[in-house]
């Protein structure tokens, strides 16, 4: 059965500095799995190479078999793929409701809205009118989970969502991932903390100056294997 | 006193019809429309073209239909490629726009003023109050430039296409994360600004006559209602325009050589002593 993401040999470029070097990667239906590695380790350049915003070959990168590398955002965000970006970039001059909304400009048929949201996140429900800049650091990364549920995808791919967060926060965050799962939601997990990736995840990516050192069930890799992949030693 | 506080706030309102567009497209995709004026003394002309065709009225609804369809084309296919981080490729266009109008109206109009005849109704006279009189040109302005602005701001606050403008000018890569196209998002906000455009060229057509070359002092009046105002919000350049033309009729006032003067060395003191402007909300 086609994987739900799938790339293959994907390489791709910032300007003419090369950031992958053929990253092998598969994410399947209700999986989660987390992306770990080193600062400039190419693990966001990865991310974006996925959503649109760096461009690969179409041949690269694949949803349920589809080539679909170097496809405008949009239309990838319409096949059901959603990203919740590194530091959140929630849109300073919308409040929580309007940023939830444009969450849901290019949605697909689903179940998320913004009353399921609300039972999600209640506190959200309260705050709906506020500037969305204003809610607390944890608060303003359920927005920016919620604006991609929004577009009700099939994938969620989630950049460091712990940064400037305090634990009890972020393991609230991260409680609410399981039960996204159950529905069949592939979610992909970007983290630096590598204990808070291997608990929250079933499988682990370690990126290593661009390419993928480590592959392996969070549970079995033990802490050395990661240290070694991690440092490229 | 009456009379000139009154005659200031009307004139500031066509100063406001000058200035929305200008506000718009700042607030929109950070453009500076070095052509806002001359773009405004096109559409005097297109009006005045018009109506030796169709009729004063006619030409003038024509235009607004017209200039929306400008402004989507010359924003989707020309100045969309001048946005990025650089904003001299933007102002270097719109100046060159700017040039390119005037010798065009030059060549086929000459250099004569024009003005668009309406007959009566450019010295027709309204009674507001008892033994209060007021121009039913300027009023008709004023009453415009409250619609429009009102229209605006509602717009932007109220419906997708607002929450739209506000998401790309904020952050354009996670709008377009979000399925949103810029390019076309920024089209429409041009095309909203030429139709304002089209208006504020009606109506100074209307009151005044126009010439080629008079489109820089236009924009001087717009970029100074917008920077008095405070960019960001639509109500602010309408008080900003509000401000510099109650200071210039004040000016007018003590001398008629001082009125524009005036206007000018307001527009600095705001520069000096609160350079955002009134009511800023716009950031960086």
């Amino acid at each position: 059965m086609a994987a739900l993401v799938q790339t293959s040999g994907l390489t791709a470029f910032y300007g003419d500095a090369q950031a992958l070097f053929g990253v092998d990667f598969r994410l399947d239906a209700g999986e989660r799995v987390a992306i770990i590695g080193a600062n400039g380790a190419g693990k966001s350049t990865f991310l974006k190479c996925l959503t649109g915003l760096v461009k690969a070959l179409p041949e690269m990168v694949r949803f349920g078999g589809r080539a679909v590398g170097g496809a405008a955002p949009g239309e990838i965000v319409r096949l059901g793929l959603a990203m919740v970006p590194e530091g959140r970039r929630l849109f300073p001059s919308l409040t929580v409701e309007e940023n939830l909304l444009m969450g849901g400009f290019a949605r697909r048929p689903g179940p998320w809205s913004l009353q399921r949201l609300f039972t999600l996140f209640p506190i959200l429900e309260q705050k709906r009118r506020q500037p969305a800049t204003s809610l607390s650091g944890g608060q303003q990364q359920m927005v920016a989970i919620g604006r991609a549920l929004m577009a009700n995808p099939q994938v969620l791919l989630c950049d460091e969502l712990s940064l400037g967060l305090a634990p009890i926060v972020i393991k609230e965050i991260y409680d609410q991932l399981p039960a996204l799962c159950a529905e069949g939601l592939g979610v992909v997990v970007v983290e630096q903390d590598v204990t808070l990736a291997q608990r929250v995840s079933q499988r682990v990516y370690c990126f290593q100056e661009g390419r993928v050192s480590l592959e392996g069930a969070s549970d079995a890799l033990t802490r050395e294997q990661i240290t070694r992949a991690y440092f490229g030693v | 006193m009456l009379d000139t506080f009154i005659q200031g706030l009307l004139l500031g309102g066509l100063y406001a019809l000058f200035a929305l567009g200008l506000s718009l497209m700042f607030g929109v995709m950070r453009l500076t429309n070095t052509a806002q004026g001359d773009f405004i003394v096109l559409a005097a002309f297109g009006a005045i073209a018009g109506a030796a065709l169709v009729g004063a009225t006619l030409a003038a609804l024509l235009l607004l239909p017209v200039a929306f369809g400008f402004g989507y084309a010359l924003q989707r296919w020309v100045l969309n490629g001048t946005l990025g981080r650089d904003p001299l490729p933007s102002l270097v266009v719109t100046f060159g726009l700017s040039i390119v109008i005037q010798n065009a109206l030059l060549q086929v109009f000459s250099a004569d003023p024009r003005s668009l005849d309406v007959g009566a109704f450019a010295t027709r006279s309204v009674a507001v109050a008892p033994g209060l009189a007021v121009g039913a040109l300027p009023l008709a302005v004023f009453a415009a430039a409250l619609a429009c602005t009102a229209a605006l701001q509602t717009l932007f606050d109220r419906s997708a296409l607002g929450r739209a403008f506000r998401a790309v000018s904020d952050d354009r890569e996670i709008a377009e994360l979000m399925g949103l196209d810029a390019s076309k998002v920024y089209a429409l906000a041009t095309a909203i600004a030429f139709v304002l455009i089209a208006v504020a060229g009606v109506f100074q057509g209307m009151r005044t006559t126009v010439a080629p070359s008079d489109g820089p002092l236009l924009l001087l009046f717009a970029f100074e209602a917008v920077i008095i105002g405070g960019m960001g919000s639509f109500w602010g350049t309408f008080v900003g325009a509000l401000v510099l033309g109650l200071t210039q009729q004040v000016g007018f006032r003590i001398d008629p050589g001082w009125g524009l003067l005036l206007g000018h060395l307001m527009f600095l003191a705001v520069l000096v002593v609160r350079p955002q402007g009134l009511f800023p909300k716009t950031r960086g």
